[in-house]
């Protein structure tokens, strides 16, 4: 029993996407993060034109349009002018080892795959086998965002996050409303401005980006 | 088993073993036109060969039956691995003696033996030469075999010859767990093969070895059969590399009609591996060798994820 | 012939342990000299081990023959039974003992401490009560044949009892291996479901229901667990195995081990002949944590003794994980699988009995010869003991999981075993059991490690303290070894016999068999399911890499020369090279002691430049040790303090407590 073409296509981009989210996980430089994060914003567009074609229908193709200008080309650009400014281009530290990461992340993926299976076979849509990997790339990014000392690369894993939700509004649902994409993708857009003006305030406080100075506004 | 059989072996055996030091000074001469050398030439390592018969074997004092036993027993080990591995034909006659297990095992004995000698002559080298490698070795392995798995489950076998009839001769699909098995392979190749980033094959300086730590006691023909091995080596993990991801093109044994055709398209993919491997070694520096874990571990856990997508996207397809 | 003519060969089978209690009696009366005693004493031992295993061997695929000697309670005399498990497990006793037996000839003449009459008697009377604990077929036979092979080994081990060391260790194991006894005896009461009746005959016949089947199950785990070494009762193996005499070590390792093994495939096998798939994925996960756990704390030990102690902690585990996926497939009915895990694993049983007692004699050897035992002073010895050194290589190669020897074989099984997994109906099994495979795999990949740091330090090198009086094994010792490393290598090289006399066993527990498959392949090569899908040919190894290596030599000594010079070291410029320099056993195991640094428990001291007398300490804990075992000495302790309130001392309070007993039984007859 084999598939069609596009389904294939379709497989492959969900198995890259898994892919990324896995190295985002495991990388120690910030740079590489932000190059990693662009190559998922690609990827999910492609899979998105993917799916339009194989569909066709014409406001996919929109909504693939959108996320390579604002995932691809924006945001990238944006992250890069504000680790510019703020001089963050060192190793990112993590709370736990890196191997142990990759393990809990490998647990993270078994969990969501079996999680996903009864879902997936209510789904309608011809993606609905990589809503598994859809939801294994959210909860990966979640533990990137629990993991990690500094604030840039939690910052990231909160997009990689909204990757991983689009990815799986593409696979579920053959994607969202016009006006709820636009709004999405307007809040990431503002988020990122904030989280820029944070840092500055942050880093005046504190003179680091470490989060755990944080807890010294805890009152004693 | 017609002898056609026999003689599709003998030719791939004799083949490999003296194209291997070829398929090496292919993948210098092309890291050597990368740097803007002009390199020493493609005949380089066959000349070196030469070069180390000639001359006098010169042994430790210390030296026991050990030292000078394992030079042969790598490249008997490397010799039967390349014998096993489909390069130019499947369902040859060495092929059911071993399956990927088995072949993953062979290469465990030469390196035992391989690090058993580095520890022979009792000096500081040649026990950290054998400590690193036995290190890589501990994480490479795992990996190797997790790689494997991923094509044996797709073909529901472990005999190479039967996974490489079932993705070579099939319809064009793709695997998306295979594109994770790649990388993975590709990491685990580069730590096995002593490549750049896990070690550098052409460093002088004692403590950054790990291969070559092992092999510093050896002169003259063990020396000469070591470099032999570990070229043989190179080109059956590249000839594996390409069974299990590029397979189209591989001839069935005793089948004649096809083997000029296999020859020529094995010559084209080594020739773009050995350029693809020069190529990748010259963007990546040398790691530290406390990286070498966190690299090994995520190709470790590439390939178990490959697996895991092989049960989600392809067991049960929609 | 007919068959009524020939004994049934229960008789001859159970003949041996006699004749061993006979020999251990007649050595501890009669007096002589030392060597003489040895010598004379230990062989026949071995004689027996031989003839026992040649009798048990038709048993494994003929009939079932069960006896009732006129022994023990009225009204439970002592049931023996010869069926094909039993068989298997005699097979592996008396073949490993005899080479150990024979090895012990030689070294307990030469040892200098211990009585050697009652050395003698003690050794022979482990050997026979593992034979009983084998044969028996009521719990109260086993239970007394399984406590004098806890007593008996426990004065083996304390053999050298002057050190403290050793008590402690003897003691350790005494309280580990009490502990088993009573879990074991639960389970037999779990067993016989309230009918008294404690044959095995009975058990058998019963049903239990699902809760009481998994209660015994557990406490054959535990019990049997505490004998074999599973995580957490593994306590007391890396103390005693060490501070046991060589041959001890071996017989403790290699077939007590196998033992606890045998208890447990009995009970969840035979007596629970249905299992439940939560017991595979439960002895699944302990075994593989066990064989990880054992493997990494090999990797740092510094005491050779030790470092097999706990490797054989990761083979036990790896037995386990293959108990546990037969039990698994088992519960699914998936017989030919289960078949096929639980060939694998019996064929690991004995071929780690072969490679474990081999190399625990090795070091018998090693430390005879040169009376250390730890890393940090040997080095070298291929020289100066050629033969142990050659034979230690066999063994060394054969648990490194090496093709084309024994240990590879049954791991490739098992291998397939593990790959054939997705054919589950559960789909959380589907995806967990690949993890699995790969926490197997790092475990056999670390198992290479460890096994070339042992043999590198102990014969390759240069020695690191001065060992100018080693010399070699003697010639039993060598005889011992060779029948050892024999084994290693016919089992490697042909495989496929080992497995085929396995299958009437297999067919007997699961009623799966890997005939249909066997039958596809010839002898030569091993098969999983058939040979299109898997296939090993061990003896074509072999030959391809000896024919390549001759054919090698031959050409280059032909076209070129043969010509070898000797000269010094290479010393990259620096003259002052001297064997300190070498890697110390700690110093090799120091990358895994950084990787896995959350699972020690680390203790240590650097020096500093300001130490008037710099000294370094590291040590490495276990930490079961302090998560279990602590608070429960804790807690025993305080509870003992407060019933200890009881002994108040005078006499006047203990003249109340009777009266007051006497009292409360009159009121209660009434």
């Amino acid at each position: 029993m084999s598939l069609s073409f596009t389904n294939q296509l379709i497989d492959l981009m969900a198995a890259l996407l898994l892919l990324i989210a896995f190295a985002m996980l495991s990388q120690r430089r910030i740079l590489r993060l932000i190059h990693l994060f662009a190559a998922q914003g690609l990827v999910l567009a492609v899979n998105t034109f993917i799916v339009a074609y194989a569909i066709a229908r014409p406001e996919l193709y929109i909504s693939a349009l959108i996320t390579l200008v604002l995932k691809v080309i924006v945001l990238p650009w944006l992250l890069h002018r504000l680790i510019d400014r703020l001089n963050v281009r060192w190793d990112v530290e993590t709370l736990i080892n890196i191997p142990t990461t990759l393990l809990v992340g490998i647990v993270v993926v078994i969990i969501a795959f079996n999680l996903a299976l009864p879902i997936s076979h209510l789904a309608g849509t011809i993606t609905r086998s990589t809503l598994g990997i859809a939801m294994a790339s959210v909860l990966l990014s979640f533990l990137m965002m629990i993991t990690r000392r500094k604030a840039v690369p939690q910052v990231i894993g909160f997009l990689a996050m909204e990757n991983g939700l689009f990815f799986a509004a593409t696979s579920a649902t053959y994607g969202m409303p016009m006006v709820v994409e636009l709004g999405i993708g307007l809040d990431v857009l503002v988020a990122t401005f904030i989280f820029g003006i944070f840092f500055f305030q942050i880093r005046e406080t504190f003179d680091s980006l470490d989060i755990h100075h944080l807890e010294k506004l805890k009152d004693k | 088993m017609n002898p056609g059989y026999f003689v599709s072996q003998l030719l791939q055996t004799l083949l490999a073993v003296f194209l291997a030091p070829l398929m090496l000074g292919w993948v210098n001469q092309c890291r050597a036109w990368l740097q803007n050398k002009s390199g020493p030439g493609l005949l380089q390592p066959y000349r070196l060969l030469l070069k180390l018969f000639l001359k006098d074997a010169v042994i430790a004092h210390n030296a026991s039956w050990l030292f000078r036993l394992a030079p042969y027993v790598v490249f008997s080990g490397m010799v039967l691995a390349v014998s096993i591995v489909p390069v130019l034909a499947t369902d040859l006659p060495f092929s059911p003696a071993a399956d990927v297990i088995a072949l993953v095992g062979l290469f465990a004995t030469a390196r035992v033996f391989m690090a058993l000698a580095g520890m022979d002559i009792g000096t500081a080298f040649g026990s950290m030469g054998a400590r690193r490698e036995m290190l890589v070795a501990s994480l490479a392995e795992p990996a190797l075999l997790m790689v494997f798995f991923t094509p044996a489950l797709i073909s529901q076998s472990t005999a190479l010859t039967t996974i490489v009839e079932a993705l070579g001769h099939r319809e064009l699909t793709l695997y998306p767990s295979m594109a994770f098995a790649a990388v993975a392979f590709l990491m685990v190749l580069l730590a096995e093969n002593a490549r750049i980033p896990v070690d550098n094959p052409a460093t002088h300086l004692e403590l950054t070895m790990i291969h070559e730590a092992m092999i510093l006691e050896y002169s003259a023909r063990h020396l000469a059969l070591m470099e032999w091995a570990h070229a043989i080596k190179l080109m059956t993990y590249i000839s594996i590399g390409i069974a299990l991801f590029v397979p189209w093109g591989i001839a069935q044994a005793g089948d004649w009609a096809m083997m000029p055709l296999s020859v020529g398209v094995l010559i084209v993919k080594l020739a773009l591996a050995g350029a693809g491997l020069a190529g990748l070694e010259m963007v990546s520096a040398k790691m530290r060798i406390f990286r070498v874990p966190e690299f090994l571990g995520m190709a470790f856990l590439l390939a178990v994820l490959g697996m895991l997508t092989h049960f989600l996207l392809e067991v049960n397809p929609t | 012939m007919s068959g009524t003519q020939l004994l049934p060969s229960i008789y001859l089978v159970a003949a041996v342990p006699l004749f061993w209690i006979a020999v251990g009696l007649i050595g501890l009366a009669h007096q002589t000299q030392r060597a003489e005693h040895a010598r004379l004493y230990f062989p026949l031992g071995a004689a027996g081990g031989l003839v026992l295993a040649m009798a048990a061997y038709p048993a494994l695929s003929g009939e079932v023959h069960a006896i009732v000697l006129p022994l023990g309670l009225p009204d439970l005399p002592f049931h023996l039974r010869l069926d094909h498990l039993s068989a298997f497990f005699l097979i592996l006793l008396g073949a490993v003992s005899a080479g150990i037996s024979l090895y012990a000839g030689d070294y307990f003449a030469l040892s200098r401490y211990g009585n050697v009459r009652l050395i003698c008697l003690q050794y022979h009377l482990f050997l026979a009560s593992m034979a009983f604990v084998l044969l028996a077929d009521d719990a109260y036979l086993f239970m007394v044949a399984w406590e004098s092979m806890a007593l008996a080994s426990y004065f083996l081990v304390t053999t050298d009892h002057e050190v403290d060391e050793i008590r402690r260790a003897g003691f350790l194991y005494l309280i580990v291996a009490h502990i088993g006894a009573i879990a074991i005896l639960l389970c037999f009461g779990t067993l016989q479901l309230g009918q008294w009746n404690y044959t095995f005959d009975a058990m058998r016949g019963n049903t239990l229901a699902t809760g009481w089947a998994a209660v015994a199950f557990l406490l054959a785990l535990v019990g049997y667990g505490a004998k074999a070494g599973f995580l957490p009762v593994h306590i007391w193996l890396p103390e005693a195995h060490p501070a046991a005499p060589s041959p001890v070590s071996a017989l403790m390792s290699g077939v007590m081990l196998k033992t606890a093994i045998y208890g447990l495939l009995r009970v969840t096998f035979d007596l629970l002949h249905q299992q439940i798939w939560w017991w595979g994925v439960a002895a699944l996960t302990l075994g593989l944590l066990t064989a990880l756990f054992g493997v990494m704390f090999a990797a740092v030990q510094t005491d050779m003794k030790r470092l097999l102690a706990y490797s054989s902690i990761e083979n036990i585990g790896i037995i386990l994980a293959g108990t546990g996926l037969a039990i698994l497939f088992h519960s699914y009915n998936m017989n030919v699988l289960a078949a096929l895990a639980l060939s694998a694993t019996l064929f690991h049983c004995i071929n780690h009995a072969l490679f474990k007692s081999l190399l625990f004699l090795t070091t018998g050897s090693v430390m005879h010869a040169t009376s250390h035992r730890s890393l940090g002073k040997l080095g070298g010895l291929i020289r100066s003991m050629p033969w142990v050194a050659a034979i230690a290589l066999i063994g060394t190669l054969a648990i490194a999981g090496l093709p084309p020897l024994n240990g590879f074989a049954s791991e490739w099984m098992l291998f397939q075993a593990f790959l054939l997994t997705p054919n589950l109906p559960n789909t959380y099994l589907n995806m967990l059991v690949p993890v699995g495979t790969a926490a197997f795999a790092l475990a056999v990949a670390l198992a290479g490690y460890v096994m070339v740091k042992f043999y590198g330090i102990v014969f390759l090198g240069l020695p690191r303290e001065p060992l100018a009086h080693a010399h070699d094994a003697g010639l039993m010792e060598r005889a011992g070894l060779l029948w050892l490393a024999l084994w290693c290598v016919v089992l490697g090289v042909l495989p496929v016999f080992a497995v085929s006399a396995l299958d009437p066993l297999v067919h007997a527990l699961t009623e799966g068999s890997l005939q249909e498959s066997m039958r596809k392949s010839s002898w030569l090569f091993l098969t999983a399911s058939s040979p299109e899908k898997a296939s090993y040919g061990p003896l074509l190894f072999l030959l391809g890499i000896v024919l390549v290596w001759l054919a090698t030599f031959l050409l280059v000594r032909r076209f070129y020369h043969g010509r070898v010079r000797r000269a010094d070291p290479w010393d990259c410029g620096f003259a002052g090279l001297n064997a300190r320099m070498q890697d110390s056993a700690e110093g090799f195991g120091q990358p895994i002691k950084q990787i896995f640094e959350p699972f020690f428990r680390l203790e240590r001291s650097h020096p500093s430049p300001f130490d008037a007398r710099p000294a370094y300490f590291s040590r490495i804990d276990d930490r079961f040790w302090y998560w279990v075992y602590v608070p429960v000495i804790r807690l025993t302790e305080t509870l003992s303090a407060l019933v200890g309130w009881l002994h108040q001392g005078r006499i006047h309070v203990y003249l109340i407590y009777s009266f007051a007993t006497l009292l409360v039984l009159l009121l209660l007859i009434q």
